[in-house]
């Protein structure tokens, strides 16, 4: 099965996430990341979504989703040329020993230190997924404490903007 | 034009042509069902919101129109969920307009406060919350059209209780704009032109018609279709009525209860076009034995529903106003020999037919459900309104009725709701007064919304109420008999219940039919009866409900029965 990516532009009004959310969750589609933020027009949310889907399924996900009326257009971002981005913040255990440590990695992966207080460290990186993971796994060894992610969001390069695709 | 919000309300009733509404009242509709009093608006109260949401379920089924159902908050409104899932599942029209408490008290867990958008969200086509009374004219004209157009569909509109009061500058929108909804009508005339050459190769086509051509309102074409081709036609639950039963091409229903024909020449046939159909496991059987000799044509208007449980080599995505005439002209101007072609194929099915017709064991001492069926059907020569619930009866009226019209049958097929026959029964009649209504229902369901007896008797709604009464909950009490070893767990009902008191008790005349010798001759008076009439019916507490696919078999795979 492979992955896909979905840019899901829909109306920026209440319900509309509970709408998307309940079709996912009740058509048993395999969702890996969901992230929506506010875009270039006020009126217009943007949700990208990762599905793990062969094409029948896909064409299940896309068709159900865009039944949904709040749904304007979805676009299978798949195979063009995209950047993917991901944001996380981790907290990890940081004493005056092992610091310097995490310091390194952290200029390793060109991630930023966003707070420090003297058992902890909090770390900011923004990247593909993969770059993600990788660090994470670096900092396991110091404990990592809490990890938040933001789910992966995506454009496409060139100049035409997802919704006149 | 300055007006209160529940103005708007009844005024943009009006301008959608709501000519009846069904509902119940309570705290947070107080000042919707005042305007409604004050406008002497036509409504019909029922016993219980799920009597409400049913009726304008039947209303529509049988009028092809919007219906359209009033509660309150909090109760009122989970009352509906039952109904609203119920159309949901049979893609009917549905408006529900429900009050919610007030703005400042939404999210606190108030008095009779439910969240029935949230609850409702899987079983709507969509839902509003409406908060702000500027917002009204411009749902309420966006919740019919959504309701209404492409594949029809229940909508909820959630109102707060303080807009109803509030004032607003009245103006209703001509038209709405909805950037992410646009049925669609016409699809790929390419599309047709496939479907032709798939049917010009094809030695054993089987046309296999479903609810989609009643809601499209379609029949006429598709009998044009059929009349012209001479293609034999299947059809599911929901189909009935699309093509006369008594067509000789019409092989019936297909699937778990459909006739011996129709199974088989669905698992030989090369071709199926399927027309407004959605592949239910009921109609499919094994799902993965299902039609494996044939390629499978699509036609259906929602997209969504292309692929979804059977894959189709050719799909026909539109609304079948468009489609099926394009399909009937395109075999027309093919000028080809439709009908040489199917020949061998027809008199094949018509083999299956004569070998293995729809029977059952005749019985002096007892009154057969399907006599009762075939007598009804004499004596109104069809030309009714049959409303079911669900149940053994439901699928003997699916098996033995002959229908001769679309939108005769209302059945609840896609949610399978014990307790709609009811009530849908009288939003049928409200809907179509001159005509004749009949209810078949079992002992078990009649007992679910049996409130609804007084609103027929309030009303003077004249359905007839056929109640098959065999002592059990029977197409339970079928399955424990077939699959459980004949462990009647809790499917028998004991009954102590005398239904012709219980109808008299609420207003509605009570007779009863004891032996198969004065079946027609009571059948008959109670056709007489002005009002609504309910009929105790005894019957045999074991007789199955057959042919039957078990589940997990394939369609050929019938267990038979029958003299
Ligand atoms: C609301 C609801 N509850 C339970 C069922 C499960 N069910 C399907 S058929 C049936 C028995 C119906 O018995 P009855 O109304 O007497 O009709 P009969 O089958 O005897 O014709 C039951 C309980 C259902 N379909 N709907």
């Amino acid at each position: 099965m492979k992955k896909h990516t979905l840019a899901v532009l829909v109306e920026n009004r209440p319900g509309v996430l509970t709408h998307i959310s309940g079709l996912i969750s009740r058509r048993a589609f395999n969702i890996e990341s969901i992230a929506a933020g506010y875009t270039e027009e006020a009126d217009t949310t943007r949700i990208t979504i990762i599905v793990e889907a062969d094409v029948i399924e896909l064409e299940q996900v896309v068709n159900q989703l865009s039944k949904l009326i709040d749904v304007i257009k979805i676009i299978d971002l798949t195979g063009t040329d995209l950047i993917h981005r991901e944001l996380a913040l981790i907290k990890v255990k940081a004493s005056s020993e092992t610091r310097p440590d995490i310091v390194d990695v952290v200029h390793i992966f060109r991630a930023r230190i966003v707070d420090v207080n003297p058992e902890t460290m909090v770390i900011e990186l923004s990247g593909e997924e993969r770059k993600i993971d990788a660090l994470c796994q670096m900092l396991n060894n110091h404990g990592i404490i809490e990890i938040v992610r933001t789910g992966k969001i995506a454009l496409s390069r060139g100049p035409v903007p997802a919704k006149d695709c | 034009m300055i007006m209160a919000g529940a103005e708007a309300i009844i005024e943009s009733l009006k301008k959608e042509d709501v000519e009846v509404v069904f509902g119940y009242p309570g705290g947070a509709v107080l000042t919707l069902y005042d305007a409604l009093y004050k406008a002497n608006y036509n409504h019909v109260l029922t016993k219980h919101e799920q009597g409400a949401v049913h009726a304008a379920d039947g209303y529509a089924r049988a009028t092809g129109k919007v219906g359209v159902c009033i509660v309150t908050s909090g109760p009122g409104a989970t009352n509906l969920v039952t109904g609203i899932a119920t159309a949901y599942m049979d893609s009917i029209p549905l408006v529900a307009i429900t009050g919610q408490v007030a703005v400042s008290l939404i999210g606190r867990d108030s008095f009779q406060e439910a969240d029935i958008c949230g609850i409702t969200t899987p079983v709507t086509k969509h839902n509003y919350l409406v908060k702000k009374v500027e917002e009204l004219p411009r749902i309420m004209k966006e919740a019919f059209y959504i309701a209404r157009t492409g594949r029809p569909g229940p909508v909820v509109i959630d109102i707060a209780k303080d807009v109803f009061a509030a004032t607003l500058d009245y103006q209703y929108p001509e038209t709405v704009r909805l950037r992410g909804y646009h049925p669609l009508f016409e699809g790929e005339p390419k599309a047709i032109n496939q479907v032709i050459e798939e049917m010009k190769v094809a030695k054993k086509p089987l046309i296999f018609i479903g609810g989609g051509v009643n809601l499209a309102d379609s029949a006429q074409v598709l009998r044009d279709l059929v009349n012209h081709t001479g293609f034999p036609v299947i059809t599911t639950l929901m189909g009935l009525g699309s093509l006369p039963s008594d067509h000789p091409l019409n092989f019936g229903m297909v699937g778990m209860h459909g006739t011996y024909a129709a199974n088989m020449a669905t698992t030989e046939c090369d071709l199926l076009l399927g027309i407004g159909v959605r592949f239910d496991d009921r109609v499919t059987g094994l799902i993965n034995d299902f039609v494996s000799k044939a390629k499978v044509v699509h036609f259906d208007i929602d997209p969504a529903e292309i692929n979804k449980n059977v894959l189709a080599e050719i799909r026909v995505v539109g609304d079948l106003r468009w489609s099926l005439p394009s399909l009937h002209q395109s075999t027309v101007s093919a000028k080809f020999d439709w009908k040489g072609q199917v020949e061998l194929w027809v008199e094949k099915i018509l083999k299956w037919q004569k070998e293995k017709p729809m029977t059952y064991e005749q019985n002096s001492e007892e009154i057969m459900p399907q006599s009762v069926i075939l007598k009804v059907n004499e004596l109104t020569k069809g030309e009714a309104i049959i409303v079911t619930d669900v149940g053994q009866h439901q699928m003997w009226i699916a098996q033995y009725f002959s229908f001769k019209e679309p939108r005769s049958l209302l059945t609840s097929g896609g949610l399978g709701t014990m307790g709609y026959g009811l009530p849908a029964a009288l939003g049928a009649q409200t809907g179509c007064p001159h005509k004749n209504v009949f209810l078949f229902v079992g002992d078990g369901g009649i007992m679910m919304n049996c409130q609804e007896l007084a609103t027929a008797a309030n009303y003077n709604l004249p359905v007839k109420i056929l109640i098959f009464n065999n002592q059990v909950l029977g197409m339970v009490a079928q399955w424990q008999r077939m699959f459980y070893g004949g462990r009647y767990s809790h499917s028998r009902l004991k009954g102590h219940t005398d239904f012709v008191k219980l109808a008299e008790a609420m207003g509605v005349t009570g007779m009863r039919i004891s032996k198969p010798s004065e079946l027609e001759e009571i059948l008959k008076a109670v056709i007489a009866v002005p009002g609504p009439v309910v009929v105790d019916i005894p019957i045999p507490e074991t007789e199955n409900v057959l042919p039957m696919v078990p589940p997990g078999a394939r369609l050929d795979q019938m267990v038979m029965g029958g003299g």
